[in-house]
Formats: structure tokens, sequence, C-alpha cells
């Protein structure tokens, strides 16, 4: 069946929802073009009301909210799926070795993820970051690396059924090396839930950023970020002005959504596709 | 027989199952009438319909199917426009069904009694403890052993065997007037299957129920049936008293189910001077500290098929994984053309390892479903043989023909837009493509219908005469030996217990175990349960039950 067939038949919510990440890449393609002002510039007084010149208002320090949420698209989004790249080539690669190399490649692998996930994710990015600094860089490898233990885990018990299978034994015997086993057989049987996992590990991570940006340790200041703006502008929410929640409402829109077509994905997948 | 009203009547029914985005066509209305106390045999190979039309005797499809016509009535109940109470009260009270595993049907965490009784407490309204005193007499009758203490007992620990007896017992706790059995010993061996057999007979005639006996096995069902229905392709072939469906069967197709067991190939003279392709001397292996295999000793010569025979648990599939090396040996080694194999296959050199190739039992799992046909059968090709781009793909069509399979229609197809023999030829290509002197067939034929299975037994016996490889050919099913085999090897319980040529092994006085597998195997005879029973019955006459 044709990947636009698929579309087609696809329920409204994934529609719905692919049509959202669709315009979300767009912005994020085209902040500059979109953006009436610039990311940093200051072009009035704080807190200025919607409307007129200044479609929803100006920040605390008097910037241009729609400019900062269009540019916040790009910078959150970029991270966001930088990192989640990064955590499914580490964990995904590594998963997917233990699970068929088995024994001790497997214990050791294994031992140092559990390691890892002993400690609670935000409190040792917290205190990793507040080692190394809060560079962009270091926040992506970071994540990454929290993040591919998850990832690990998931595509290690996938591996698992898959190399059980006799073709894999088949394989195995006609002399095949690692990586041959790893690409060709193993994971292309492995594919349909962790791209299912993909959607949902990049819901949390974009999560993750804005939690950290909200507590200072994210993407810095002039950059802008959706999490930190809920936090610059948190106070505008005691005059009853809805503003600081806009950025808010950016992140949900598109963690909903991407649920949506991971949902129909994981459907798809589960072999239930006829009934 | 053919008193008052019978007990049900199926008319003109249609069922309908959807797959593929459609609804298609399963049961092409079929008539059925089964009178009480009568034992009805439906026969045909997977996809018949036969289950489907089980199933419906108690109103019920499976998900994604539907009845789209017809009737049923049981005593004049109209079960499809019967409520859902109504017909919860009759399944387990008056219709009961035998599924094929019993092993899947239980419920691992509950004790058997406890699921034995609920119906029958729920539903029955009769006491816990009446209920439970009628299920050690059912158990009895089944002839379990420790008939008041088994149903204490967890599903786990109990034999397979044991276990599909527990569900007869179960299906009868309330006496019902008719039981729906769906290939309840095909996953049996077939010394356990007899015990069965011979158990659900028992059963039946002892409180007197109706039954619909379904299986693909002609044999089995001539043991059971006193009328046969052969169905295909959701239509009735042929339907006649068991005796006369089995002496005078009218369609061509029931015919050709009836022939299926007659074919031979020519037996090879063994080259005793040669040295031996494949060798095994007093080989030893175990799973951890549980020992599999004892002295294992055997030799294949070039271009002869040794067949391997043996229940579930003898040996004989860990017998193939020592050969290619999955199974380390704790004692001995395999010599090949009388060299010694590494004992891991990944210290065996390529050119080792290609000369040994495998078929599996299931081809459903031996082929990568993300891969197309060329792919497939191509990559021993590039692997082995370095072929790529247009002579692999020369090569590959090549093969596809030999194994009767048209390349125009079938190389870039996945393996899911196949049929089980068609996947299993498939995996033959695979295999021939290495280029081997030596082929381990595991069950390969297992999984087949028996038109199918024979098919692919006549394809392998040309490719070893055209291309003279040998065969180790594993197997549970002794008409299969008797078909292919040049050489025997009977196993149990991780020994050989005995050897020989085909025509040795197969020639009376036979070995104990051996006489008692043979002598296991259902025979088209309807008789044949009730005269080997007797025999085994008196001890004088046959030593061998002692063993069992």
């Amino acid at each position: 069946m044709s990947l636009l067939k698929q579309l087609l038949r696809a329920p409204l919510s994934a529609k719905f929802g692919l049509l959202v990440i669709v315009v979300y890449i767009l912005v994020a393609l085209f902040a500059p073009v979109l953006a009436p002002f610039g990311e940093t510039q200051v072009v009035g007084e704080g807190f200025a009301p919607w409307g007129g010149q200044f479609l929803l208002g100006t920040d605390n320090l008097g910037r241009d909210m729609f400019s900062r949420l269009v540019f916040g698209a790009r910078n959150t989004l970029g991270i966001a799926f930088l990192t989640t790249v990064l955590a499914f080539l580490l964990g995904g690669t590594c998963g997917l070795i233990a699970a068929i190399k088995g024994g001790w490649v497997d214990q050791g692998l294994s031992r140092a993820v559990d390691i890892l996930m002993a400690i609670p994710q935000l409190i040792f990015a917290l205190l990793i970051l507040s080692v190394v600094g809060t560079t962009a860089t270091s926040l992506v490898l970071v994540i990454a690396l929290l993040d591919a233990t998850r990832v690990f885990r998931l595509s290690r018990a996938v591996a698992m059924n898959v190399v059980v299978q006799d073709f894999v034994e088949a394989a195995r015997l006609r002399g095949e090396g690692l990586c041959w086993l790893v690409t060709r057989e193993v994971l292309p049987n492995a594919a349909a839930p962790l791209i299912a996992e993909f959607g949902l590990r990049f819901c949390f991570v974009f999560l993750f950023i804005s939690a950290l940006s909200f507590l200072g340790l994210g993407i810095q200041p002039p950059t802008a970020d959706w999490g930190s703006m809920v936090r610059d502008n948190a106070v505008l929410i005691t005059f009853g002005d809805i503003s600081p929640l806009l950025p808010a409402l950016a992140v949900a829109l598109i963690t909903v959504s991407v649920n949506f077509v991971v949902d129909w994905m994981l459907h798809k997948s589960s072999g239930l596709k006829e009934c | 027989m053919t008193t008052s009203k019978p007990l049900l009547e199926i008319r003109n029914l249609h069922i309908e199952g959807h797959y593929e985005d459609a609804w298609h066509p399963l049961i092409k209305g079929i008539d059925l009438t089964l009178q009480r106390g009568e034992v009805l045999g439906l026969i045909g190979e997977s996809g018949a319909g036969k289950s489907t039309l089980g199933l419906s005797a108690m109103g019920y499809t499976r998900d994604g199917c539907k009845i789209t016509g017809g009737t049923v009535h049981f005593d004049g109940i109209d079960l499809l426009k019967a409520k859902p109470e109504a017909l919860r009260k009759l399944r387990g009270l008056r219709i009961a069904y035998v599924a094929q595993s019993a092993a899947a049907s239980f419920n691992p965490a509950h004790r058997l009694i406890d699921q034995h009784v609920e119906t029958a407490v729920k539903n029955g309204g009769i006491s816990r403890e009446q209920a439970m005193r009628e299920a050690v007499d059912l158990y009895r009758v089944l002839r379990l052993p420790n008939p008041e203490q088994i149903g204490q007992r967890y599903p786990h620990q109990v034999s397979g065997g044991q276990l599909q007896r527990v569900m007869t017992a179960m299906a009868m706790a309330c006496h019902p007037d008719l039981i729906v059995f769906d290939e309840p010993t095909t996953a049996l061996d077939v010394t356990t299957q007899i015990e069965v057999l011979a158990a659900i007979r028992d059963a039946v005639k002892t409180y007197g129920s109706a039954a619909i006996y379904i299986s693909h096995d002609l044999a089995v069902v001539a043991q059971m049936a006193d009328r046969i229905m052969v169905l295909r392709h959701g239509k009735l072939v042929e339907e006649a008293e068991t005796r006369k469906m089995l002496g005078d069967p009218q369609e061509d197709y029931t015919k050709s189910l009836w022939a299926v067991r007659s074919f031979r190939t020519e037996p090879k003279p063994c080259p005793q001077q040669e040295k031996p392709l494949l060798e095994l001397r007093n080989s030893c292996a175990s799973y951890g500290r549980q020992p599999v295999l004892h002295d294992v000793s055997l030799k294949l010569y070039r271009g002869q098929t040794l067949a391997v025979i043996g229940e579930s648990g003898s040996g004989k599939s860990s017998t193939a994984r020592l050969i290619t090396g999955l199974l380390p040996p704790t004692h001995g080694q395999v010599l090949y053309d009388g060299e010694p194999l590494p004992a891991d296959f990944r210290q065996r050199s390529k050119e080792q390892l290609r000369r040994v190739q495998m078929i599996y039992q299931i081809p459903d799992t031996a082929l990568n479903p993300r891969q197309r046909i060329v792919d497939i059968i191509g990559r021993p090709l590039t692997f082995y043989l370095g072929l790529k781009g247009k002579a692999m793909r020369a090569r590959v069509a090549e093969l596809l023909e030999m194994i009767e399979l048209d390349p125009a229609t079938f190389m870039e197809r996945q393996p899911r837009e196949l049929s089980g023999g068609q996947k299993q030829r498939i995996c033959i290509a695979r295999a021939l493509a290495a280029d081997p002197q030596l082929i381990i067939c595991d069950e390969v034929t297992s999984a087949l219908d028996q038109l199918v299975a024979e098919g692919v037994l006549k394809l392998l016996n040309r490719i070893q005469q055209q291309l003279g490889v040998a065969y180790l050919f594993i197997t549970h099913d002794v008409a299969t030996v008797r078909a292919i085999a040049d050489e025997v090897l009977v196993m149990q319980r991780g020994r050989v217990v005995d050897h020989g040529s085909r025509s040795a092994i197969f020639t009376p006085p036979h070995q104990d175990y051996t006489g008692l597998l043979f002598s296991s195997e259902p025979q088209m005879d309807p008789d044949w349960l009730d005269r080997l029973l007797a025999s085994r019955a008196t001890p004088n006459s046959n030593p061998t039950l002692e063993k069992v």
C-alpha cells in the first residue's frame, strides 16, 4: 500500500496530528520570514498589550511575543529532535547488540543502564548540567544519554523477540557478521515499535527541555525557548493575562499531536490493521 | 440413530471472514445433521473451514467472522437468534468445546480442579463438593494417574497428554449433549495420542454425548467417528459412514487424501567402504546441568538419507544442534568427511558452514518477513559464492525453477504473500543456494498439510537424485520415515535405541521401543485402535506396554 493511500485512510486524529506537525516544521524552517521582529530585538515597552503593532503583546523586556514564539519553535523543536535522534542512535544500537550478543555484552550494557536509570532523571540532569555548564551541546548530550537508557530497554526487549526466530539463527549459521544481523535481520523487524517510540520519546525530551529551561538550566537567554518564556512572563498571570500560557499551549499542542500520530502507527504495527 | 429430532441441525450455513480489507466466504452453504450420541468426524486441510464449522455448532464465530446465512438449531433452539444469556447457559452445560492446545487454553494461575468445577457450580447449580466428586470420577474414566490429587495441580505441573485429558474431563463436567473436539491430539506424540484417543472414546461412550471430532488426520478420525464429512474450501466434498468412506471413497479429492501415505523412494544401497560424510562418535551434550544426549553415534554417507525418529524430548533436535554447532558437546566430536568440525559454529570457517545447511520446521519463522524472495535466496549466493547483480538473479531464477515456483511471479514477493508449502520450498531453495553437501531437515513437513507435505517430500527426493546431497531427516512421523529414509535412527530420552536400514527397521521383529512407536501410528482401519488396545491389554501378547 502506498504512503499516500495509507494517509488517506488514517483516522481523523492522526490527520490532525500530522497537520499540526507539518505546520510546526514549516514555522521552524521559515522562522525569520514569518516573524515580524528579531528573536532578541527589544521593540517596545515591557508587557505591552495584545493587538496593534504587537500581535500578542511584548514580554518582560519588551521583545515581541509572537516573534519569540516563532523562533522558539525552531530552538525547542530543533534541540529536541537532535537529542532524540542521538538517544536512538546510541540506545537503539546498544539495545540491538545486547539482544543479539547476549551473555557478558548484554549483562555489561544492561547493568550500566540500570545504574543510570537508578538516579531520578531530572535530578541527574540538573546535577550534570550544573557541573559541565549549560551550553546547548552539553544539554543535548546529557539528555540524549539519559534518554538512551529508555530506548535501550525497549529496543533490547523488542529485539529479543526477533532474535529467537529461526531466520536469525539461519543467518548466524550462515556466518553473517554482527553488522548484517543488526541492520538486515533484526532492525527491520523491530522498526515499527521503535518508530512509535521515537515519537513518544520526542515528546518527553521536548517536555524535559522545557522543564529544564523553566528551572533556568535549559536553553539559555537570550535564545527564545518556550520553557523559559513561561517563566519570564509568569508574573502576568497575576493580572489575568494569558500570554505566558501561549508557549505552554504550543508545547501541549505538539505533544498531543505527536501522540495522535504515534497511536495510529502503533495500531498499524500491532498487526490488527484488518479489523 | 434415526429416532425423532436430531440434536444438532445446521442448514445451508454461510460464514464470511474479514481479511485483506474485504469479506471472503469461509463456509459456503454446508448442511450438517447430528443425532444424539453420534460421533461425526470433520476432515480437511487447513483453511477448509473445519474449525469455523465446529465453532458455529455452538452459535459462535471467531473475531473477524460473521454468519451471513443459514440456521443452526440445537435441540430445537435457534442458536443464531438466541440471546447472549441463553447461549452462555448452553455453552459449557449442554455444549462443550475441547481445543487443540490445552496448554494455551488453561489459565496457568489457577488449579485444574478450580477451573474444572467453575461452570458446573456457577451455571449448573450443583454444590462445589458434588462437582469435585464428579470431577474425580471423570478423571478416573479418562485414566488420569492419581485421580484424587491431580486436580490440585497447576496446568504446568502435568504433561501435555494429561492436560488434554483434563480438558476433555472439564468439557464433560456437566454431561453435555454435544462436545466439539477441535484437533485434540494433533499436538501430542503418537504414543500419548493413543491414550488420549482411547480415553476420549470411552468417555463419550460412557456418558452418551454426541460429538463433532475435527482433525486433519484421517486415520485418527476413522477410530473415533461413526460418520465422516470431508470439507474443502468451505464446501462439503463427501459424506458417508466411516467404513463406507474408508473402503469406497467417491470423489477424486477424497481419494487423493487416502493415497497420500503411499509415496516411497527407491532405497539406495549403503556404500560401506566409503568414508562417511558425517559421523558422530559417542557424543554427549547437556543444557546447563541437564544432560540431553548420551552416547549418540551416527554415520551418514554421501547422497543418502538418514532419518532420525523419536518423540518430543528424545534429543533428535539436540542432535541437529550439535551437528550445526549451536550446542557444543560435552564429549565426543563431529567428524565431517573424516575431519573434526569445531564444536562452536562461530569457530567454523565459511566453507565448513556452507557445506551443512538447515531447513526448519516452521517456514513462517524461518524466513525474514521484511525481505523479498530474491534477497532471501540471493544472500547465500552473495555471501558464499560472491554472486552479485545479474548473475545472482539468474541463479535465483534457476533455483526457483528447481523448486517448481515460477521465477517471474515469486522473485519480488515477500514471504507473507506465500502459502505454507511455498514458504517451505523457499527455505529449501535457500539451503540449496549454498551448494551444500548435507542438509539437515528438522521436522520440515510437520507444519504442512498432508498433500502439501507429500509434494515437499517428492521435491526433496528429486533434488537428492539430481544433486546427490545427503539429508539428515529429523521427524516424529513414522509415515515420513517409511517414505524417504535409507537409514533409520530411533531415539528415546537422548539415546539411540535402534538403528538400521529402512527395510531392516520396518521388518519385524522390532526392538521394544521401535515396535511401540510403529504400532502407535494410526492406521486407516476403523478397528485399529480396538485391536491395538486389546493386544496391549493382555501383557503376554505384547511386552512393550511395560516399557512405557
